[in-house]
């Protein structure tokens, strides 16, 4: 029923998004990337079964959590790394940083500094594709914490009162930052909110790469037929901080630990070998495969240079 | 020359540009089935489709939020707020995206966007509904900032403003939608960036823009009955500041007066007058001289509005002061 290539290349991006992110905890521990970095470990599902859906023609709008998104969607781990690095050869020449990566080529139109900012973005791209008839369609990723801004609301209702191929997905990892859900909204399912505005509300376990598949393939599939946006929340958590170097004052360990019983690697891993898609042997070279790139991604960024102080003035009026 | 509208200019522009381009469309409030509150865009969803142009709900931020989506998804879209007071709703749009995305994602792409914002006091609209922001972002790098004052200029600004690759910040004063000028028929582009001294003079430079212009060359015309020459510069583009066009003037004349509608603190006034006592001061012979709005929200009375806006009287003063 399902392609076992299309399985192996959602256990490799999860894999690859996994190791990329761990790598990235030592190099900022390092000292070697500035700035600040939000990681995406232990939600590494949603993106790779939202992005399986999708072609290089449609689009997604990220977050400040944005890795895992770009590597789901194809974006380059080493231009990806060396912008990290704040290099020259960087997505954005080292003036965009972890929060703006963006590969608009392939519909990557960025991470974003600002909470819910994507969810005013989204609907546009929608909208392009329905004036121009294409078949393209958007994916909106948006934490629990986002659910809450203005833009949630103005997006949501815009592309659900105009039909938009736009598919929301609300990456509910329990936090807004430091604060609890139960503390910032009063509703447990953000999926609820989705009757409020006339479209289907979803709820799946973030955690399992299949049931996100899934869920995200029937929404496309509605956008695409030109029956509007769909709202979708994962229930999922954050492994590592809001960011690095946050002291988590606000959860304890035993939450953690619980979660990362949750693992959606290993879970993943052990439904493709129950299915005899892929052996232990197969998943192990693939880490080892993985494991190669992002060393010589972080090569890459290390040799590139800095960018010279005169692109510090380009690429701002034409 | 045949005479049309302020607000006829400004449809010709669109119109022209979305027969040009068909990426080009229009977005905002009240605009296609109710043609604009100013009658702005009466008549080109007939000619173009409510699919081109587009009645969108009261919804700032998905408005200015959608631009910069399609625009990154390969349109140039227009979208009309309203009242340039509505643009404060959609400011993470103007400042933290449309402006930086850009530069933020290395050059990667532009963000081909015009927000039209119908501007300034008239008839009592209170405080909410009459002011002047463009000062706001002139201190946004990435946006551009035009401002015509008359009906030519209303077309070929706004044709440049679409032409674009760069976000374009137009604002139209509500008091020019009716009045009438010559307009060039057909492809006529004022070109960004571009200042034009609209009544040359010997004693004094007067820089305005905007309506308040009007009111400038009321006040030159009554200063030249007391032998003062003045030369009046309509900017028309605030970002980019033409400086060759204003220090030109300046060097000539040597006193500086602005007069603008918005409030005189942080206004475009305040920018300008740094950048000739910056950068020129060698030539004044006397102080720089700002005109504009009193530090207060914009009064409903109409016993007050009057009082509390620059007026051709103010101007002739700060001349006088100046000399």
């Amino acid at each position: 029923m399902h392609d076992k290539d299309k399985l192996v290349w959602m256990y490799r991006k999860m894999v690859e998004i996994r190791t990329f992110e761990s790598k990235v905890t030592e190099l900022f521990a390092a000292g070697k990337i500035p700035g600040f970095v939000h990681l995406y470990i232990g939600e590494e599902a949603v993106a790779v079964g939202a992005c399986a859906n999708l072609k290089d023609s449609d689009f997604i709008t990220s977050t400040h959590r944005g890795h895992g998104h770009c590597i789901a969607k194809g974006g380059k781990m080493d231009l990806m790394m060396a912008e990290l690095f704040a290099k020259e050869t960087g997505y954005c020449k080292g003036k965009g940083g972890s929060m703006h990566i963006a590969d608009v080529e392939i519909g990557i139109l960025g991470a974003n500094g600002i909470v819910g900012g994507g969810l005013g973005i989204a609907p546009g791209a929608g909208l392009s594709a329905k004036m121009r008839g294409t078949d393209q369609v958007t994916v909106c990723f948006f934490g629990d914490g986002a659910s809450n801004q203005t833009t949630f609301h103005e997006g949501i209702n815009m592309a659900s009162a105009w039909k938009l191929p736009v598919i929301f997905i609300c990456e509910n990892n329990q936090y807004g930052i430091s604060l609890h859900q139960s503390k910032h909204q009063n509703i447990t399912d953000v999926a609820d909110r989705a009757a409020a505005y006339g479209i289907p509300g979803v709820v799946v376990d973030g955690n399992d790469v299949m049931a996100v598949y899934e869920a995200v393939g029937e929404a496309v599939k509605r956008a695409r037929a030109g029956e509007g946006p769909t709202l979708i929340e994962c229930k999922t958590y954050r492994w590592r901080g809001h960011f690095e170097g946050d002291p988590q004052v606000y959860r304890t360990q035993e939450e953690i630990k619980e979660w990362q019983a949750k693992d959606p690697i290993p879970r993943f891993e052990a439904l493709l070998a129950d299915m005899g898609v892929m052996t232990a042997e197969e998943a192990e070279a693939i880490r080892k495969e993985v494991a190669a790139e992002v060393e010589a991604a972080i090569e890459f960024a290390e040799k590139s240079p800095e960018p010279a102080p005169e692109a510090a003035l380009e690429d701002l009026y034409v | 020359m045949r005479e049309i509208t302020f607000a006829e200019a400004t449809m010709e522009a669109m119109a022209e540009e979305m027969e040009r381009d068909e990426r080009v469309f229009i977005m905002g409030e009240d605009i296609a089935r109710q043609g604009g509150i100013f009658g702005q865009f009466k008549g080109l969803p007939q000619k173009f489709g409510f699919e081109r142009v587009i009645d969108t709900p009261i919804s700032e931020t998905a408005i200015v939020g959608a631009c910069v989506g399609a625009a990154l998804a390969g349109m140039r879209p227009v979208a009309d707020m309203h009242f340039v007071d509505f643009i404060t709703v959609a400011m993470d749009e103007v400042v933290n995206q449309m402006a930086k995305i850009r530069y933020m994602f290395g050059g990667q792409c532009t963000v081909p966007v015009v927000l039209r914002a119908p501007d300034g006091a008239a008839r009592s609209a209170a405080a909410q509904h009459s002011q002047c922001l463009e000062s706001w972002f002139v201190h946004v790098p990435g946006l551009k900032v035009v401002i015509p004052s008359n009906p030519a200029d209303a077309k070929g600004l706004l044709k440049s403003a679409i032409r674009s690759d760069d976000p374009v910040l137009y604002f139209e004063h509500k008091d020019l939608f009716r009045m009438k000028g010559p307009v060039p028929e057909g492809e006529f582009l004022v070109p960004i960036g571009k200042a034009k001294v609209v009544r040359e003079g010997t004693d004094v430079t007067i820089v305005s823009y905007s309506a308040t212009l009007h009111k400038a060359l009321k006040a030159a015309e009554a200063l030249a009955h007391e032998g003062i020459q003045a030369e009046v510069i309509d900017l028309r583009s605030i970002v980019p500041l033409d400086k060759e066009t204003l220090f030109a003037s300046v060097k000539k004349t040597g006193y500086l007066v602005i007069a603008h509608e918005s409030t005189k603190n942080g206004g475009v006034g305040s920018e300008v007058a740094a950048v000739v006592a910056e950068e020129i001061i060698e030539y004044l012979d006397g102080p720089i001289k700002r005109v504009g709005a009193k530090f207060v929200p914009i009064p409903f009375s109409p016993a007050l509005e009057p009082l509390m806006l620059p007026q051709v009287e103010d101007i002739i003063a700060a001349v006088k002061e100046s000399l």
